[in-house]
């Protein structure tokens, strides 16, 4: 029971830090119908600006400024790179940030190496929150909880609850209307992207010191929040936070209990071939959960868009 | 329905249809002897394992312009298929008993029906839709498929892959292809028979309906066509020929391993024929020659070449998204006009002065990555054939002044570039 407990914070904290990314990456998706294949980038940029601040002022500004020079960046990045490729169409879009995707990690390797980052936790956060029967829980864990669930709360304010957020949701159905409403769409798109990718930037800064600031961070991370967002279902934010923390607590779940496949094949009254090093079906007896514990949200997204196309909360297809 | 066709030959729109289903064979008599020579003419063993890598990849870059640029569909997974056709010819090489009745030419076939096989199961789900669900459907299955290769050991082989001995195979009129010179011909000849199947497949009814769906898939609905099933066939099709660029790579390298199905390996056939250009038969063949050749050749030269790469990938995109093709293929109504030469000085005078440019800002960007990286006391540094000390300002101004120079030369000149261009392209005046 208090092993659960322990797997559900974790979980908790693998999802929501999932939720961060995936939520920026599902808004600009809604709005502008391409899928930010950079995404992941921005959030390791995120991590690495913050590192080099932290260095010279110390986590807190860099959890500060690093989010708003990503911002920035992802802001630019829209008005001079996709909205000159929008009129190419969809596909090209898709490439050019996939390109942009190549780039940055070049360009991180360029100016940082290929060596991970000495970014660590600050030593005011650097102490046991508390501890479940002898598993103790780190202060920062608590912490990144905290700056997730309080991001998800503002977003979803700012998004039903403000003026700002009814012209982007507005934006978002009938961009033409909205233009001839006087007010300025392009803008309005080029905010969004900045602030979703602002989020990332954010992510970034608060997993990089748990997770590691190596060059390959965005590759870790990348694919799986495009399968987040698919099976939430493209352009649904309670799409991204469910199927988020789904992800975090099923991958975290088959990493924590050693499940063997030999152990469920024999109770579904298979019986164990005598010579199993020469079976061709070998791997599949001696597979356990932990070893798949990455695969699964693969064969979950296949699953759901083999039976559900439009995934958990989607409404509509892309 | 056809006789309205063929009902006015004497129009030119219509005799133009009817010839462009003739295939136009000079280019591929030309191609065919230009593979026989090549070996004759670069004869080191380096030449022709590059020759062999080109080969390899043209077929695969081929087999995903039949998705990308002809169906419209964008995989960021199509290594896959490659991949396992490429597994399943090295299960067959190093089963003995079977491939020692199996002369190796045969042998792409398999990896064909492997590739088409997988293709056929996947395709079944992921063609449903076109555009960002086919790309993160074959991205999710891409991943899936390349995370179970360390699952499945029985299969993919673990962590060092498998491997074989492709001269066990039944000899094929005496060639045991022991020697790469033979392993060459045998490349070559698929190389030439895919390209041609490939390029027939696209004059098809079934190529054509394929350019339909890609498109406006609601109108080719509206004519009775179901773009499903049309993008299945692509798909399938596609799978079946990068098969046999897989079961090439396993008899060329003798080894399989997951960096042949990884999402790397994915990314770069989407570059290699992005790059190329997908709206030309040629284009992906463009693309697969100049990117082994810049591989090869520039990561001897510099750590920093995918760096390089990146950004002429992004300014591809960017400026010209019908890539390397696209390029050439705009010059040729001005070639048609015989206008052709009007262009030569002025593009002489502001490519070059970008090149000076781009390889001064190289130069800059090589001086920073050493300046950060190098060991700490090594200022010594070599860049275009000259030793000096990064750490002094002397390479820095000369590096930045040619920079700004190539640039400004390239920018003051373009506009001139602008007025002979549009000269050459002008329809020749006709007196009133």
């Amino acid at each position: 029971m208090d092993l659960i407990l322990v797997n559900l914070i974790d979980g908790l904290v693998t999802g929501l830090l999932l939720f961060m990314l995936s939520a920026g990456l599902t808004l600009i998706f809604s709005m502008m119908g391409v899928l930010n294949f950079a995404h992941a980038s921005f959030y390791m940029l995120g991590a690495y600006f913050a590192f080099q601040i932290s260095l010279a002022l110390g986590f807190w500004m860099g959890l500060l400024i690093a989010p708003l020079i990503v911002g920035v960046l992802g802001a630019g990045v829209e008005r001079y790179g996709l909205r000159r490729v929008h009129q190419y169409g969809h596909v090209p879009e898709l490439i050019f940030t996939f390109g942009l995707a190549l780039l940055i990690e070049e360009l991180v390797q360029f100016i940082w190496g290929k060596n991970q980052m000495p970014y660590a936790a600050p030593d005011i956060l650097q102490f046991t929150a508390f501890s479940i029967a002898g598993n103790s829980i780190p202060a920062y864990k608590i912490f990144m909880i905290f700056i997730s669930v309080a991001i998800f709360i503002g977003l979803l304010w700012v998004l039903t609850r403000t003026r700002v957020g009814m012209i982007i949701q507005a934006a978002l159905t009938y961009p033409k209307t909205v233009e001839a409403l006087g007010h300025n769409v392009p803008l309005i798109f080029m905010g969004v992207f900045g602030v979703g990718t602002a989020l990332a930037g954010v992510a970034g800064v608060i997993a990089g010191p748990v997770l590691g600031t190596f060059p390959g961070m965005a590759f870790v991370l990348g694919s799986i929040v495009f399968v987040t967002i698919v099976i939430g279902g493209l352009g649904s934010l309670w799409g991204a936070l469910v199927a988020s923390l789904l992800i975090g607590w099923i991958t975290t779940f088959s990493k924590a209990y050693n499940l063997r496949m030999e152990d469920l094949l024999t109770t579904l009254g298979f019986t164990k071939p005598e010579a199993i090093a020469d079976s061709p079906w070998r791997d599949l007896w001696s597979i356990t959960s932990p070893q798949i514990a990455d695969i699964l949200p693969y064969i979950l997204m296949v699953l759901i868009l083999i039976f559900r196309p439009y995934g958990l909360f989607g409404k509509r297809d892309a | 329905m056809s006789d309205q066709i063929t009902s006015e030959p004497t129009k030119p729109a219509q005799r133009m249809r009817a010839g462009s289903m003739v295939l136009p064979l000079a280019p591929w008599l030309i191609a065919a002897v230009a593979l026989v020579v090549l070996p004759f003419i670069f004869t080191n063993n380096s030449a022709i394992t590059i020759m062999n890598q080109m080969a390899i990849t043209i077929i695969f870059a081929l087999a995903y312009n039949m998705l990308l640029g002809q169906g419209g569909m964008l995989s960021f997974g199509h290594a896959v298929y490659a991949g396992v056709g490429g597994f399943a010819c090295m299960h067959i090489i190093n089963a003995e008993d079977f491939f020692a009745g199996l002369p190796l030419p045969l042998l792409p076939i398999f990896g064909g029906l492997f590739g088409m096989g997988l293709a056929t199961i996947v395709g079944s789900f992921s063609t449903r839709k076109a555009g960002t669900v086919f790309a993160m459907i074959s991205l999710g299955v891409g991943e899936l498929i390349a995370a179970c290769s360390v699952i499945i050991v029985a299969f993919f082989g673990g962590e060092e892959g498998i491997s074989g001995d492709r001269t066990y195979g039944l000899p094929f009129f005496g060639v045991e292809f022991l020697q790469q010179i033979e392993v060459y011909y045998l490349i070559a000849a698929w190389l030439m028979i895919s390209a041609i199947l490939m390029y027939l497949y696209s004059r098809t009814p079934m190529g054509r309906m394929a350019n339909a769906v890609r498109d406006n898939p609601e109108r080719a609905e509206f004519l009775g066509y179901s773009a499903r099933w049309v993008r299945f066939y692509s798909f399938v099709a596609s799978g079946f020929f990068a098969g046999i660029a897989g079961a090439l790579f396993a008899i060329n390298y003798e080894i399989l391993t997951e960096e042949n199905l990884n999402t790397t390996q994915s990314g770069i056939i989407l570059l290699v024929t992005f790059l190329g250009g997908v709206g030309f038969f040629f284009g992906p063949i463009l693309g697969a020659i100049v990117f082994t050749l810049v591989q090869t050749v520039l990561s001897l030269q510099t750590e920093l070449w995918a760096f390089y790469l990146g950004i002429i990938f992004v300014a591809t995109v960017m400026f010209f998204p019908g890539g390397l093709a696209g390029l050439l293929m705009m010059h040729v109504p001005a070639w048609r006009m015989g206008k052709i030469g009007h262009l030569a000085w002025p593009y002489l005078k502001t490519l070059g002065g970008g090149l000076i440019g781009s390889l001064g800002a190289a130069a800059l960007i090589e001086m920073v990555f050493h300046l950060r990286h190098a060991s700490i006391g090594d200022h010594e540094m070599t860049l275009f054939w000259t030793t000096f000390d990064s750490h002094t300002v002397l390479p820095w101004i000369i590096a930045g002044v040619t920079t700004l120079i190539g640039f400004g030369i390239c920018r003051a000149t373009a506009p001139a570039l602008v007025e002979a261009w549009n000269e050459a392209n002008a329809a020749p005046k006709v007196a009133p």
